[in-house]
């Protein structure tokens, strides 16, 4: 380098957008929390909602028994978008909404908010995550099955691009992929393929003004990624997705524009690899992770948002989320990575690591395309997915994958960050849920009927009408006009369009290859199933609004590996379904899974349901399970409660078997059930 | 309950009548009693006797299926036995839903209680299985003139459980329809057949399996082929269309071939409830189930026993004649059981 060319830039990068992804209880009190993070410094907001919002169930829908308010806001009409919008100037902020069943819906209550407001929706700046199929993979607040859902993507897109132009309508999700165990490849692979799978979908509504309009919409789609620990191979994976979203623009799609080919993503980085035990080593897991999407400033991310320290203990309180804002911060103004071009060029580890990727990453999309595209890839990916996550997991089982403080270094001393009375989380007051209820009650009661009826009469008759035909988003901004609710306008579509369950991947996974802690388990499941007359049998479910179903999957598939007749109920099952599977099943125990935070409600809920139909047999839950809940569940009578600190599914299969031999010791020889 | 025993002892003495009474006292025969009764709240006790191999548990599924042979209810169990089949992806789930709800809530005339027996394939290695179909299947939890039951195929690929074929007539006795679902076409379509008084395959359109099976022979003709997915339009109508030519080359008889769609609007649910109830009148149901109940003993004694059990009956002719000789309104399991008797004989020594 000659003295006269500076490695520095002539002048210093501006940083990324800064969010947190947040909400909670209600739109007033969030958006209470909304100001005061944007006071500490946060440069855009990132709205997080709660399941019946996501899901387009409102608060009084049985359904969301337990949900209101739990992981996120509870949106159902204008006014509550107005209300969490209050005093935030909507020109000039820039907004991501996590929402994607509903996105169409919250955009137009968005879009209703700025109205109020006096600002125009050509204005406005954003994003709506609105990526249904990585729901369909891994999160599973889908509404709508696959093809009226990528209608209403497309319809999204069209709109946006010319009534709101800086808005972006989707983001593509390779975050919920990785939470879901993919592989570096897995995750740059299906997210291109869900990327074509949406432009194709978008060019095709276009019709006509496809060649016209394609270049804006392909500007405008954005990513939304996760970075692991492995932070060095996690850039490479940045740069590979760069490499390959332009040469599908320019190939596939005719794009000749640089500034549209650019890759464009937000991050939040890994939540699946924080830990339980020991959390404040989380804090250096966030910090080498947000490092992965700032370093290399040709793949530095657009936006971030970090999760917290304790998010595997609960929800976080503002404090901890202050905490990672801060990360972001220290990062972006006291160090010096804003400082210098892209650090990376011409390194061949990275060259190196970014070719292997793109090799592997080529040869999963073409499996994809194979199979028809992301869409009806879905079990394919899906199975892909819990296949990797399984073996995954069992790298961490073995200690081939070290995860400090959890299968190595584990001894410690007592945390004092996890000290106070709720053991360093947010709880939910319980009596949000009956206010939501009144207040949605309240709402209906005010509201001008005859217009609601006639706006949502609208919505379906457009819905059922031919595809390119009519836009949806168009009814969809009326309704939201005339004071429609989520769960009112998700009902009309599910009316028309029907509803839909997602492949499940357990059914496709492979059998595990038999290690001896597998053959042992076999061992004990067979001498288990000698006493009971029959197989082990077991319902594993989730119940409430919790699409999370990683977890509940990988018990699934290791319980039938270890050879027990296994009913998998899947995501959204009401405390009803759940005892009328377990009687007419005839299991002998029933395993259930939830994230959300429900648990409190949801779990006695569970048992009384059983209860009331006779169903006598042990109930265990798996789940983010605060320690200090652990004692009420088992006081309900929950016979066992698995935390994310219980990674060894092995060891929770035994634990399994020998309580149902117990059970059956108590009840004699044959545990055939009494009804 | 003494009137439609299956008789042969001709005398009555005492220890057969404490015998009885002890019979009315188990679990067995009390549930099969209540299924007799139409206590459709009996069924998962039931099911869960059926499936158990414990000694003492088959004793009492014994008494239990005796409770619900003909000879108990004095004829032929009231109750549909359907199977349905298909390859995976075809619709079934979809179909079955949609079926469920026409018959819970049919447009007119009365609604009628469902048993769905659904079956899966087992892990050959584990011996394991996952049994998915119940969360495809939409139904209402609260209702109680519905159950929904998966069993893992057991170590026979393709094949029933003979806990379901058993399971499929007991259920029979008290609910309206016994729908059994298995995954596959040929060998599990056959299967089915064994135990069903009528048999449905479904097909999506554009798949060519079904075409090739039937061309090839491999899969018996099945009474009604559904084509899913009519909102297909096109492509579903050619595969109609397809197969009917190939039934009409085949010279077969009166296989109705028929459209369905499932999503909304759903199209064809109440014209296949209509065929399946036409195909049923025009049935010999009697000697359906006769047939099936003396191949069930077969299989379940060969299963039992082995090549070597036949060879002690003198042969699978010779097992099949003394069958037929045998009381109609007996059980499969009683079947079984008569089987071994003559077996027994045959091996104890001279």
């Amino acid at each position: 380098m000659s003295s006269d060319q500076s490695p520095r830039l002539p002048e210093r990068d501006r940083p990324w957008m800064m969010r947190t992804y947040a909400g909670h209880s209600t739109a007033k009190a969030s958006n209470e929390l909304y100001r005061r993070n944007i006071a500490k410094g946060q440069t855009g907001l990132s709205v997080a909602f709660d399941l019946p919002t996501q899901t387009g169930y409102d608060p009084d829908d049985e359904l969301a028994r337990g949900e209101v308010g739990k992981v996120g806001v509870p949106v159902v009409h204008r006014g509550d978008m107005a209300a969490l919008m209050d005093g935030i100037p909507l020109g000039e902020m820039n907004t991501s909404m996590t929402i994607n069943a509903t996105a169409a819906w919250l955009l137009a209550l968005y879009i209703v908010a700025a109205e109020d407001q006096g600002v125009e929706q050509r204005s406005l700046q954003g994003t709506t995550q609105n990526d249904i199929i990585k729901e369909f993979l891994a999160r599973g607040t889908y509404a709508f099955p696959p093809a009226p859902s990528m209608r209403l993507i497309a319809d999204m897109i069209a709109y946006t691009v010319e009534h709101v132009p800086k808005w972006n309508p989707i983001n593509i999700c390779s975050y919920h992929l990785q939470e879901a165990g993919a592989t570096p490849v897995q995750e740059i692979a299906y997210a291109m393929s869900n990327a074509i799978a949406v432009l194709d979908a978008a060019r095709e509504r276009l019709g006509d003004r496809a060649d016209e309009l394609m270049d804006d919409v392909f500007g405008r789609i954005s990513f939304f990624v996760n970075a692991g620990v492995r932070f060095v191979e996690e850039h490479a994976k940045l740069r590979a997705m760069g490499i390959l979203w332009e040469e599908l623009g320019r190939e596939r799609y005719g794009v000749s524009d640089e500034r549209r080919l650019r890759f464009r993503y937000g991050v939040q980085v890994n939540s699946l690899g924080l830990t339980e035990a020991q959390p404040e080593n989380n804090v250096q897991r966030i910090v080498l992770e947000a490092l992965a999407v700032t370093l290399g400033r040709d793949a530095r991310a657009r936006a971030i948002q970090l999760p917290a320290w304790n998010e595997a203990l609960g929800l976080p309180r503002p404090w901890d989320q202050q905490w990672s804002l801060r990360i972001q911060q220290v990062l972006a103004y006291e160090t010096d990575i804003l400082e210098y071009p892209d650090i990376f060029e011409g390194s061949k580890v990275m060259d190196g690591l970014v070719a292997e990727l793109l090799a592997g990453a080529r040869e999963e999309m073409a499996i994809v395309s194979e199979h028809g595209g992301a869409v009806e890839a879905v079990p394919y990916m899906k199975a892909a997915l819990v296949d990797s996550h399984r073996a995954r997991i069992q790298r961490i089982e073995s200690g081939e994958q070290v995860v400090v403080g959890q299968n190595r270094f584990t001894e410690t001393e007592v945390s004092p960050l996890t000290d106070d009375a709720e053991g360093g989380i947010l709880v939910v007051d319980p009596a949000v849920e009956a206010e939501q209820i009144e207040s949605v009650r309240r709402w209906r009661a005010a509201r001008d009927q005859q217009a609601v009826d006639a706006a949502l009469a609208e919505l379906a008759r457009v819905a059922a009408g031919e595809q390119n035909h009519e836009n949806l988003m168009v009814p969809t901004i009326a309704a939201a006009r005339a004071g429609a609710t989520t769960g009112e306008w998700a009902h009309t579509l599910r009316e028309v369009f029907g509803s839909y369950r997602a492949p499940t991947g357990v059914g496709e996974a492979s059998a595990a290859p038999a290690d001896n802690e597998l053959s042992q388990l076999r061992e004990e499941v067979a001498g288990l199933a000698e006493k009971l007359g029959r197989r082990p049998k077991i319902l594993v479910g989730k119940p409430g609004l919790d699409g999370h179903s990683n977890g509940a999957e990988q018990i699934a598939v290791r319980a039938r590996d270890a050879g027990m007749d296994v009913v998998y109920e899947g995501i959204r099952l009401t405390p009803a379904q759940i005892a009328a599977s377990a009687l007419q099943e005839g299991v002998h125990v029933i395993g259930l899974s939830i994230l959300s935070g429900s648990h409190r409600e949801l779990i006695p809920a569970v048992i009384g349901a059983l209860r009331d139909a006779e169903v006598d047999v042990p109930v265990v839950v798996g789940g983010i399970i605060p320690e200090q809940d652990v004692a009420q569940l088992k006081q309900a009578g929950v016979a066992a409660v698995y935390t994310p600190k219980d990674f060894d599914i092995s060891r929770i299969m035994h634990d399994i078997v020998g309580i149902v031999g117990a059970e059956c010791n108590g009840h004699g020889p044959s545990a055939n059930g009494s009804a | 309950m003494s009137d439609g025993t299956p008789t042969g002892s001709g005398e009555r003495p005492t220890s057969a009548e404490s015998e009885d009474q002890q019979r009315e006292d188990s679990v067995g025969a009390a549930l099969g009693k209540r299924l007799r009764e139409r206590d459709l709240s009996a069924a998962p006790a039931a099911l869960n006797l059926l499936e158990s191999n414990t000694t003492a548990d088959r004793e009492q599924a014994a008494m239990l299926l005796r409770e619900v042979s003909p000879a108990a209810l004095g004829g032929e169990a009231q109750g549909h036995i359907v199977g349905v089949t298909g390859p995976p992806g075809a619709g079934k789930s979809t179909l079955l839903s949609a079926l469920l709800r026409a018959w819970r809530h049919p447009s007119d005339g009365e609604s009628k209680s469902v048993a769905m027996l659904a079956v899966d394939p087992s892990s050959k290695r584990s011996g394991g299985s996952l049994l998915g179909d119940r969360a495809r299947i939409d139904f209402d939890p609260a209702d109680r003139g519905v159950l929904i039951r998966s069993t893992a195929a057991g170590e026979r690929l393709g094949g029933l459980a003979a806990a379901t074929r058993a399971a499929a007539q007991a259920l029979a006795a008290a609910f309206d329809v016994v729908v059994i679902e298995t995954v596959g076409v040929g060998q599990a379509e056959t299967e089915v057949a064994d135990v069903a008084d009528t048999v449905v395959v479904v097909v999506q359109p554009g798949s060519g399996d079904v075409l090739q099976f039937l061309k090839s022979g491999i899969m018996e003709t099945p009474d009604v082929l559904v084509v899913t997915k009519a909102d297909l339009g096109q492509i579903a109508l050619a595969t109609r269309r397809d197969l009917s030519a190939a039934l009409r080359s085949l010279g077969t008889k009166a296989t109705r071939v028929l459209s369905v769609s499932s999503v909304p609007p759903p199209e064809g649910i109440d014209e296949l409830i209509d065929a399946l109830e036409e195909q049923r009148t025009g049935t010999d149901i009697a000697a359906r189930r006769l047939r099936a109940r003396r191949k069930g003993a077969l299989l379940d004694f060969t299963a039992e026993h082995g090549e070597r059990g036949l060879r002690a009956l003198g042969g699978r002719p010779a097992a099949e004649r003394l069958l037929e000789r045998e009381d109609v309104g007996l059980d499969t399991q009683a079947l079984v059981l008569s089987l071994e008797r003559v077996a027994e004989r045959a091996d104890s020594p001279r």
